[in-house]
């Protein structure tokens, strides 16, 4: 079982794939990463030896921020916004796209499910 | 988009100089300005700076965390004062 990072890694999956499911690794650093430890990105997870796994865990331990660590310091991020008074720190204590898109429609991965306002009366 | 490294980080000139000559002489008071396209220096850290919001200049005391950051950023200038909401009472008033 290949455990990188806190994350199981799904054991069928090519490596480069594989490792797209830790928090903080998509396909280019997964491809970086292998290119870096020269392990070739088309071996499984159930494949693997216990030298590449050891390699892997130490090359994203030092050179990568990964899952808590960086969700921690995305919050920190969102919070020193929030805290200095500034636009976008008000975007995000309001829910609302902070990079300014439009929000008479659409916006909704922001606001969440639509809630019906004072709908028209009926004449 | 942002601004080219080339030109390093903008701050209107004159608001600068005065930010300077009040740091050298030591004392502290509230400079208005319009310039809310002007880049927050380590300079103005710990002045208060009266930014324009389009009617007034509403102060804004500056702290390290906001270095980098340009003034505009902290004074919205659009007042958003809810919508009428409460349809019900609305519809009872017209019925009268």
């Amino acid at each position: 079982m290949a455990r990188i990072a806190g994350v199981d890694l799904p054991r069928d999956k090519r490596l480069e794939v594989a490792l797209t499911y830790i928090y903080g690794i998509g396909s280019s650093i997964s491809r970086e990463l292998l290119k870096k430890t020269g392990i070739n990105p088309d071996t499984r997870v159930r494949d693997l030896t216990e030298d590449e796994i050891s390699k892997l865990r130490e090359v994203i331990d030092h050179e990568y921020k990964v899952e808590g660590d960086l969700r921690r310091e995305e919050n920190m991020n969102i919070k020193r916004l929030i805290e200095i008074g500034s636009y976008r720190g008000l975007r995000h204590r309001r829910g609302l796209p902070v990079r300014g898109q439009r929000t008479k429609t659409n916006a909704r991965t922001r606001k969440g499910p639509i809630k019906t306002v004072g709908r028209k009366k009926k004449a | 988009m942002s601004r080219s490294l080339k030109k390093g980080p903008y701050v209107e000139p004159s608001l600068l100089k005065k930010i300077v000559a009040m740091n050298t002489s030591g004392e502290k008071k509230v400079i208005k300005t319009w310039s809310r396209r002007s880049t927050i220096f380590p300079e103005m850290v710990g002045h208060t700076l009266a930014v324009h919001d389009g009617r007034k200049h509403v102060p804004i005391y500056i702290t390290e965390d906001m270095v980098g950051h340009k003034l505009g950023e902290f004074v919205p200038t659009r007042l958003f004062r809810s919508h009428s909401g409460g349809g019900r009472t609305e519809r009872s008033t017209s019925l009268q």
